[in-house]
């Protein structure tokens, strides 16, 4: 994993100190809310409603025991608990005093964490791949390449003002399992003749106008990572649109433009860039990449023994192949029936901490999904992690199944939202848990968002959901049809909305579709795309 | 009625205008009528309670406040989804009522 140099630790204690001085102004008095709010979102506060929010950074999703087990502390001491994780792979704090919020961003730094570029019109948090650096299909490890990324992105001065917010992803395999393509810059680590290079989608994104990144180049020489990125990044900058929020994301520009033409404008700045210096030495890369080295992993060379049926259950679901033999990465589930997707309890992340340091050298990842990972687990270890997980309420064997649900805090929390996302959830994944239908829906991925801004990824839900504002009262649409993944597609409404108890039943409705048009090795979404929408709108409106 | 609202600057809770100071508790809040928007700035300016605003709501059955908008409703309680953290952590019908 990486850790912080001397410049990266000044940068972040400088800006606790800093905050600490502008929270006391605020808390005196001799700052406004209008003169204090960009200075704390700057910082991750947020305010939402019923607390000050805070969101902290997990680059790449990465992160070790030391550090999980200072959330659980910050949980404790400062919030309610628990804390909330995101669909970006960072963590969420809903009830955070601004008294507090410079010691705990003290208490952050002391473990090389932050709150920095998680709000505001900046380049935020990089996300990637959860089973980045252990899964069998990657050409290399992508989160150096996140990591190289994040440094340059850090307090760039010419970045810090961008029309709006901008969202990188970077991963390196065939498989997607990070929403590249539905992010402002999606990279894809690929290798060509031997050699290692990075394909550019650029303007993607969900949101109120979501859309699927066009990929503007193929091959990227990995010397010139940086330089292509701030290449894309200048035009965006330049002629993005700042007289419009709705407008101002750079899929709108990418759009308007024309996706050929945005290139050409990239390649020329690119041209002009490639002698400027803007590219970090080779070695500062391998430098980074020192981090990142596989930890010794001698196989053991055993199977995990499958003869407690529960236990094989969750080993067919929430387990992934590992590039190592004897090793699997293992998925913990955030995702219990009838409880809130990706909140985890003090408690909770503890066990996680000690879990990742005795089963999974000390490495823990965040998922897209609200789930968690210990990504290197040796497959003899995986009955006594699995008791561990069950033990403390996190042994849930449904990944990627109806009640792996993707939420986003909805109204119970979040100040821009229509309708509630996370008792939508709750009551979905108890109605399938009590009909047995999970398991013969087999992959099913729903997703569900409070508001248009789709937080919850509604748009990439193979059943998505969206909340929306009908007269007063909280109103769901149905979508189908949408995926994340490497065959990124966009769900479309199947008509008018349901009440919160009628959009329990249209998603049963729909599932029951499925389960009587299916053929053969058919998921959900195949089935959808094999017979389209018109057989689900007549058993859900007639 | 119109009730003024915000978020306690130093604790971000949710706090009701009673007339003459603050309080979490809806129940406290009082009508402020047609001064409503002149308190809200008076307020702003006295920088205790971050940007406060006005609301519409009506006397609801059990005598209290009761915000026209489910958003204010859930604000006036807490998360739907986690009652034993509301301001009415006894009351299971609570999180009902708010709907
Ligand atoms: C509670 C405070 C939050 C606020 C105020 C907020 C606000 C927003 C807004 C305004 C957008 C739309 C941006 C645009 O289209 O230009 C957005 C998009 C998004 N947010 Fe949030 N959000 C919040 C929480 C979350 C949470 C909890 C998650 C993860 C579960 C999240 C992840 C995302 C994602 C993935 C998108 C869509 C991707 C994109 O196009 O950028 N946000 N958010
Ligand atoms: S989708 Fe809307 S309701 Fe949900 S967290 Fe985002 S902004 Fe809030």
């Amino acid at each position: 994993m990486y850790a912080y140099d001397q410049y990266d630790q000044a940068m972040v204690d400088a800006r606790v100190a800093e905050f600490r001085d502008q929270c006391e102004r605020r808390l005196a008095g001799k700052l406004s809310e209008d003169q204090f709010k960009p200075l704390r979102l700057m910082n991750g506060l947020y305010l939402q409603l019923h607390a000050y929010m805070l969101r902290v950074a997990i680059p790449y999703g990465t992160l070790n025991g030391g550090q999980m087990r200072v959330l659980a502390d910050i949980a404790e001491k400062y919030d309610r608990g628990y804390g909330h994780f995101t669909t970006r792979q960072n963590i969420q704090y809903n009830w955070i005093k601004l008294e507090d919020a410079a010691d705990i961003l003290a208490d952050l730094a002391k473990v090389e964490m932050h709150a920095i570029q998680t709000s505001g019109n900046c380049i935020r948090n990089i996300s990637s791949d959860h089973f980045a650096g252990a899964a069998a299909d990657e050409v290399a490890d992508p989160r150096p390449y996140a990591e190289l990324l994040r440094q340059w992105s850090s307090f760039h001065p010419e970045f810090s003002y961008l029309p709006r917010k901008f969202k990188i992803c970077v991963i390196a395999s065939e498989n997607d399992r990070a929403a590249m393509r539905l992010h402002d810059i999606g990279i894809r680590i690929v290798e060509r003749d031997g050699e290692l290079g990075a394909q550019f989608y650029v303007g993607g994104g969900m949101g109120r106008t979501p859309m699927i990144a066009p990929l503007i180049r193929d091959f990227v020489p990995l010397d010139q990572l940086v330089t292509y990125s701030e290449a894309c990044l200048r035009v965006y900058n330049r002629y993005g649109r700042r007289d419009n929020k709705y407008k101002a994301r750079i899929k709108i520009l990418v759009h308007e433009l024309g996706a050929e033409e945005y290139t050409r404008q990239v390649e020329e700045e690119f041209a002009h860039l490639l002698d400027q210096g803007v590219e970090p030495p080779l070695a500062e890369l391998e430098r980074i990449k020192g981090y990142f080295r596989d930890p010794d992993m001698p196989d053991a060379g055993q199977e995990a023994d499958r003869s407690d049926p529960d236990f094989a259950v969750w080993l067919d679901h929430n387990t992934h192949a590992h590039k190592m033999p004897g090793y699997v990465s293992a998925i913990v589930s955030l995702k219990p029936v009838g409880g809130i997707p990706g909140d985890a309890t003090a408690a909770q992340m503890r066990v996680l901490a000690d879990l990742a340091e005795r089963y999974s050298f000390d490495e823990l990842r965040i998922m897209h999904t609200q789930n968690v990972v210990l990504p290197h687990v040796r497959k003899a270890d995986l009955y006594a992690l699995w008791q561990a997980l069950n033990e403390a309420g996190m042994g849930t064997p449904n990944a990627d199944l109806m009640g792996d649900i993707i939420a986003c805090p909805g109204l119970d929390y979040c100040s821009l939202a229509n309708a509630r996302s996370i008792p939508i959830a709750q009551r979905i994944s108890q109605r399938f848990a009590a009909n047995g239908k999970e398991a013969a829906l087999g992959e099913l991925k729903l997703k569900i968002s409070g508001c248009i801004n789709a937080c919850g990824h509604h748009h990439a839900g193979h059943i998505g959901i969206l909340g929306v504002d009908r007269k007063g009262t909280e109103n769901y649409q149905l979508l189908l049809g949408g995926s994340e993944a490497e065959d990124t597609s966009l769900a479309k409404i199947t008509g008018p909305g349901f009440d919160e108890l009628g959009i329990v039943d249209a998603v049963e409705t729909a599932a029951d579709v499925y389960l009587r048009e299916r053929t053969e090795g058919e998921r959900f979404l195949d089935t959808y795309r094999r017979i389209g929408m018109a057989p689900f709108k007549e058993a859900l409106y007639d | 009625m119109k009730l003024i609202t915000g978020n306690d600057l130093k604790t971000g809770a949710v706090t009701w205008w009673t007339g003459d100071g603050w309080s979490i508790h809806i129940e406290d809040a009082a009508d402020a009528g047609d001064e409503a928007e002149a308190i809200a700035t008076r307020e702003e300016a006295a920088r205790r309670v971050n940007v406060p605003y006005v609301i519409e709501a009506e006397a609801g059955p059990d005598g209290a406040p009761r915000p026209a908008h489910i958003k204010e409703r859930v604000r006036a309680l807490g998360p739907t989804v986690r009652v034993d953290l509301t301001l009415k952590p006894d009351d299971p019908t609570a999180a009902q009522k708010v709907i």
